[in-house]
């Protein structure tokens, strides 16, 4: 698929909530009219009840129902109602217990012991044991056959049963955030051999079909651990691939959760339908290419950061929903998150810009060429205001559109372009964003080069204690937003319709389409 | 039955040859399939693991003959995209089995629409004395063949969906639920596809038709006392139809391809929208299959069209 | 209609001269002027029904869509032409040497032509596309190569029929060379037949383009195109339908003119 954990446009955003509730600090909400609406659940008028069936729109066709294959966010979203980890993301964005129900993690950070929750039941009817936990792990890690299938495990040195009702890993590096890896799927020993290949899990719900470009279709599964949950009969996963025709769809009754609508869709369900907002976890940037000749040189990175009007770009394609940045990190990850839109402002600085040019010795401008996505018609749009905003102060920018498999190949993975306007999806950990652009990092496509960066992060990756930690993320950030590493530009909204009749609509500031919540109100 | 051998060897080499074009073209398509199917997430180990299993390590020539020799027999392969369960993928027949109703039906409503439609019209627009109709008429069909099917699926969508809401556009529903809104659905993507042939196909009736008139045998058949209906249906349309047979065959090919971007337009899950996203997934197995498929019911349409010419005009078969 | 079949001055030609003109005026005037930038935004002016100020009103940036539209009309005029000058000059080309030389290569030739016919074209510029890549040149070259057969069929069937005339076998015998036979003798004589099918040519060229931009495999931005401003113009239907009217009813105006124009030609030539 072409979408992976990686990409990133609206599609295959999930909801990223604002940790803890409202936000109200306004921390990384400095783009004026901003309607996120982060708290947890939107209750209608009505009590819960039991039954019924819902078809939720979703964006793009599922990669595997291998939950240990799966790379696509989209894909993640849905599973995520089929299977469990040991752990399992909550809305807040912390973690939560589920095939286990309780962890200890040794002092030195290297053994993790995990006792599993009593009364777990696979959707076959047999009981979760510490077989099929070890296999699990061992399966996904490379344990079990030297092939990793999630690489954040690979550090996993072995999965030791101690009794019945307990496992221990033990690990090579120490990393708090490892822990957020074990939410990893606990499948059947031997599932991953099966020759019947249903996919079998813990969660709420139970696998009922699968048909390519049509959708996923999933039941209640009655013996869930969580009493009361889920509330829904049946979930119905409808692939559609255009906002327009499913604008139609909600109002024709045939879909009733939405997720990726757009502001103008938005305003005219407003009426009919409960409209939440809330920001995603893609970090969209005119990302630059720090090795090229031209873009070498700090100031003509500064001179494109100044020189850009994040707000009409907010404007324009997110309805001024979109959260403004000027570094790589989620806003929503508050402990590590700091915002640093001062530093270029949040509209247009040209005459800065003209300045930083002309000390750098281009006062006439100069050209530059954006690589774009073609598939990825918000990239593509945003693209072309960037381009109007940078003809103002001088610069010649043009669009190259290529395709997505072109663009994986040339500008990901070979390095080979100018600049680049895209999407990068991160996970709920903070690392994630702030280790690929460590100099020699295999995912540093744009050849950000900062001894000092480097440095600063491995001293964040050792650090055991969250707030020294949390430290060095936000120097991590300041170093990338001053040297201009890439002039980031916004982490969009994602804008769901709910059918009125439904409760319980949970964001989470994962990739998660929790539909165990959801329920019809009387 | 010569005739027969000599068509069937062209097909076989045709097929041939487009199945050696299409490889060939997967091996200049920029993209490499694994980091197309794996993105950029996966482990390396991964990345090498998925390289093996789909035989991308052999050399070209190797995979096309094992790839070919599968074909012979009847293993068409699996998608490198969509599963079928949690452990294998799905088999390239049985995706293109699931999807191919839907563009037969749309390709075969939409020829049930053009023949219903344009027949009628045509001899009705042939007979008209009437100045006015046959105006209107000249400037509708002429108006209609101009509308691309694609602007027509937006202007049905628009006109049948948004503002007489006779339907859901995008609201699709599967052949497997019902059948019936299955159709039903299906009617608005094929008056897309249907409504700028009907213009064609009625004008070229027509013409025909006022050629025939024209003959002498119409002549001969009024002056031995033949009623005017008789002149019309029994020779005249039977000898003006015969071109249209062979017209009508002829827009198969465009019917498909129509359908390829109506089924775009219409959110229609057919093997128009496979093939658009097997090409972009670098999905070849698919591919590779659709494309020979396609060819195959083109070449045999038209085989089939030249069979009923036949039929219908036997001096042909004499030449 | 007995009347206009019998050649001369006709309504075919009056209406489809009109109407060819004012779209190719618009689209060379938008090749050097439109009245707004193509690419300026505003805010304010997003989704502005159509006026005096916005002949047809503005998009989801507020950009000019009528200034888009003759741009647009340019680019699709231009890649018509260039697209229908590739394939009728390498039709020629093929037509006419293995329509007058026959043998092993016109077989060849004529395998491939069939096969290439009989396969939907939007297809085969898909697959095309799919290798060399997206953008105008491409896409030119893409229906250029698209379009080959149909010429190489016609011009080789006339050259059939006139190599053996009369007036051709005379120059053989006179010594005349055959490049000169082939492209001065029988060439100036196929251009009644092979004109008509420029002309399908030209508009199959068009609704191609379009169709693939739609698609989102032609012309890509920020070169307007109309097939592309229709596909963006699809999402916003119900608020802003003058959007997805005008490039369709301008794509619908092109084509229909052109084929007046072409019928108007036909029934001149008698």
């Amino acid at each position: 698929m072409k979408k992976k954990l990686f990409s990133l446009l609206l599609t295959a955003l999930l909801t990223m909530a604002v940790l803890g509730g409202c936000g109200s600090d306004g921390t990384g909400e400095s783009s004026g009219n901003n309607s996120s609406k982060g708290t947890s659940a939107v209750e209608p008028a009505g009590e819960p009840v039991y039954g019924g069936s819902v078809v939720v729109g979703i964006q793009q066709d599922i990669d595997s129902l291998d939950p240990h294959k799966a790379l696509a966010a989209g894909t993640k979203e849905i599973l995520f109602n089929i299977f469990e980890g040991l752990v399992k993301p909550d809305k807040n964005g912390d973690l939560m217990k589920a095939v286990a129900s309780d962890y200890t993690v040794s002092e030195d950070g290297l053994v993790y012991t995990f006792t599993l929750r009593e009364g777990v039941k696979f959707h076959n009817g047999s009981a979760v044991t510490a077989e099929d936990v070890k296999y699990s792990l061992e399966r996904a890690s490379g344990l079990l056959d030297g092939t990793p299938l999630i690489s954040s495990l690979k550090v996993l040195t072995s999965v030791d049963i101690i009794d019945e009702k307990t496992v221990q890993v033990t690990v090579g590096s120490a990393n708090t955030e490892l822990i957020y890896s074990f939410v990893a799927a606990i499948i059947p020993a031997g599932s991953g051999e099966d020759e019947s290949g249903t996919p079998i899990g813990t969660g709420p719900f139970s696998f009922v079909s699968y048909t390519p470009q049509e959708g996923i279709v999933v039941k209640k599964n009655s013996d869930y651990w969580q009493q009361g949950l889920p509330y829904l009969d049946e979930v119905n996963f409808k692939i559609i691939t255009s906002t327009d025709t499913a604008l139609l769809e909600l109002q024709g009754g045939s879909i009733d959760i939405y997720p990726y609508l757009t502001d103008s869709q938005a305003n005219e369900l407003k009426s009919s339908f409960q409209i939440l907002s809330a920001p995603s976890a893609v970090v969209q940037a005119l990302y630059l290419n720090n090795a090229d000749p031209l873009l070498s040189d700090v100031r003509i990175r500064q001179a494109i950061c100044y020189a850009l009007d994040k707000d009409e770009v907010n404007d324009f394609l997110a309805g001024g929903n979109a959260t403004i940045i000027s570094t790589a990190m989620l806003p929503t990850l508050q402990t590590y998150y700091v915002d640093l839109n001062d530093t270029y402002g949040t509209g247009a600085n040209i005459e800065k810009a003209k300045e930083l040019m002309a000390d750098a010795g281009y006062p006439d401008g100069f050209d530059l060429e954006i690589t774009v996505p073609s598939n990825y018609e918000y990239h593509v749009q945003t693209a072309e205001v960037v381009v109007e905003q940078l003809k103002k102060a001088g610069i010649n920018a043009v669009i190259n559109p290529v395709e997505w498999n072109t663009w994986l190949e040339d500008c990901y993975n070979g390095r080979k372009y100018q600049s680049t306007i895209s999407g990068l999806t991160s996970d709920a950990t903070p690392g994630y964003m702030m280790n690929r652009f460590q100099t020699d990092s295999k995912k540093n496509f744009i050849n950000f080069t900062n001894a000092e960066y480097d440095q600063v992060y491995d001293q964040a990756a050792a650090a055991m204690d969250p707030e020294e930690k949390a430290g060095y993320y936000k120097q991590l950030q300041q170093i990338l937003c001053d040297e201009a590493g890439s002039a980031f530009i916004q982490v969009p909204a994602i804008t769901i319709a709910v059918n009125p009749k439904l409760g319980g609509y949970t964001f989470y500031p994962v990739y998660v389409q929790d539909m165990s919540t959801v329920y019809f109100v009387e | 039955m010569k005739l027969f051998i000599k068509k069937i060897i062209t097909l076989i080499m045709t097929l041939f040859l487009v199945s050696v074009a299409a490889f060939l073209a997967f091996q200049i398509i920029p993209g490499d399939v694994v980091t197309s199917i794996l993105g950029t997430e996966a482990t390396p180990e991964r990345e090498e693991q998925l390289r093996e299993e789909l035989g991308l390590n052999d050399p070209p020539v190797k995979r096309y003959f094992k790839w070919a020799g599968g074909v012979l027999r009847g293993d068409f392969g699996r998608s490198y995209q969509y599963s079928k369960n949690m452990n294998e993928m799905m088999p390239v027949a049985e995706l293109i089995g699931d999807k191919l109703p839907v563009t037969l039906w749309l390709a075969g409503l939409s020829m049930v629409l053009i023949i219903l439609v344009s027949i009628p019209l045509g001899v009705l627009w042939a007979k008209s004395a009437n100045r006015f109709l046959d105006a209107a008429l000249g400037v509708i069909t002429q108006i209609t063949m101009a509308v691309p099917s694609f602007f027509l699926g937006i202007l049905v969508t628009f006109l049948f969906g948004i503002v007489f809401k006779w339907f859901v556009p995008g609201g699709y529903i599967s052949y497997r639920e019902s059948l019936s809104g299955f159709l039903g659905y299906l009617l608005f993507p094929a008056l897309s596809i249907a409504l700028p042939k009907i213009a064609m196909t009625a004008r070229f009736l027509r013409n025909s038709m006022l050629t025939q008139m024209q003959a002498d045998y119409v002549r001969t058949a009024y002056s031995k006392g033949c009623t005017r209906k008789r002149v019309m249906y029994g020779h005249v349309l039977r000898n003006a139809l015969m071109p249209v047979v062979t017209f009508l065959g002829m827009i198969i090919a465009e019917i498909v391809a129509g359908s390829i971007v109506v089924e775009q337009v219409f959110g229609l899950p057919g093997i128009g929208r496979l093939l658009i996203s097997s090409i972009n997934n670098r999905d070849f197995p698919v591919v590779e299959i659709l494309i020979l498929y396609i060819t195959f019911v083109v070449i045999f349409v038209y085989f089939l069209v030249d069979i009923l010419y036949r039929v219908i005009d036997p001096r042909i078969s004499e030449k | 209609m007995k009347k206009l079949d019998g050649g001369k001055w006709n309504k075919y030609l009056t209406v489809g001269l009109i109407m060819t003109g004012l779209a190719l005026a618009l689209g060379i005037l938008g090749f050097f002027w439109t009245p707004y930038s193509t690419t300026a935004m505003s805010a304010a002016e997003k989704f502005a029904a159509p006026s005096l100020r916005h002949l047809f009103g503005t998009d989801n940036f507020g950009r000019d869509i009528f200034s888009r539209v003759m741009q647009g009309l340019s680019t699709t005029i231009v890649i018509g032409c260039l697209v229908v000058a590739f394939s009728a000059s390498a039709g020629i080309l093929l037509g006419a040497l293995t329509g007058y030389f026959g043998g092993l290569v016109d077989e060849i030739v004529m395998r491939i032509t069939d096969a290439v016919n009989g396969f939907p074209s939007i297809l085969l510029a898909l697959v095309l596309i799919s290798i060399l890549g997206n953008g105008r040149q491409n896409v030119i070259l893409a229906l250029g190569i698209v379009f080959i057969p149909s010429y190489v069929r016609i011009v080789r069937s006339e050259f059939i029929r006139l190599r053996d005339a009369d007036y051709i076998c005379r120059a053989r015998l006179m010594g005349v060379s055959r490049m000169r036979i082939l492209f001065i003798h029988i060439l100036p004589n196929i251009f009644s037949v092979f004109w008509v099918s420029v002309m399908i040519g030209f508009n199959n060229a068009i609704l191609a383009e379009s169709g693939m931009s739609y698609l989102g495999i032609g012309v890509q931005p920020p070169d307007a195109s109309l097939g592309k401003m229709l596909s963006d113009a699809q999402g916003y239907l119900q608020n802003a339908p003058w959007y997805a009217l005008a490039p369709g009813l301008t794509i619908v105006w092109v084509v229909l003119g052109f084929s007046l124009f072409s019928e108007g030609i036909r029934r001149l030539e008698g």
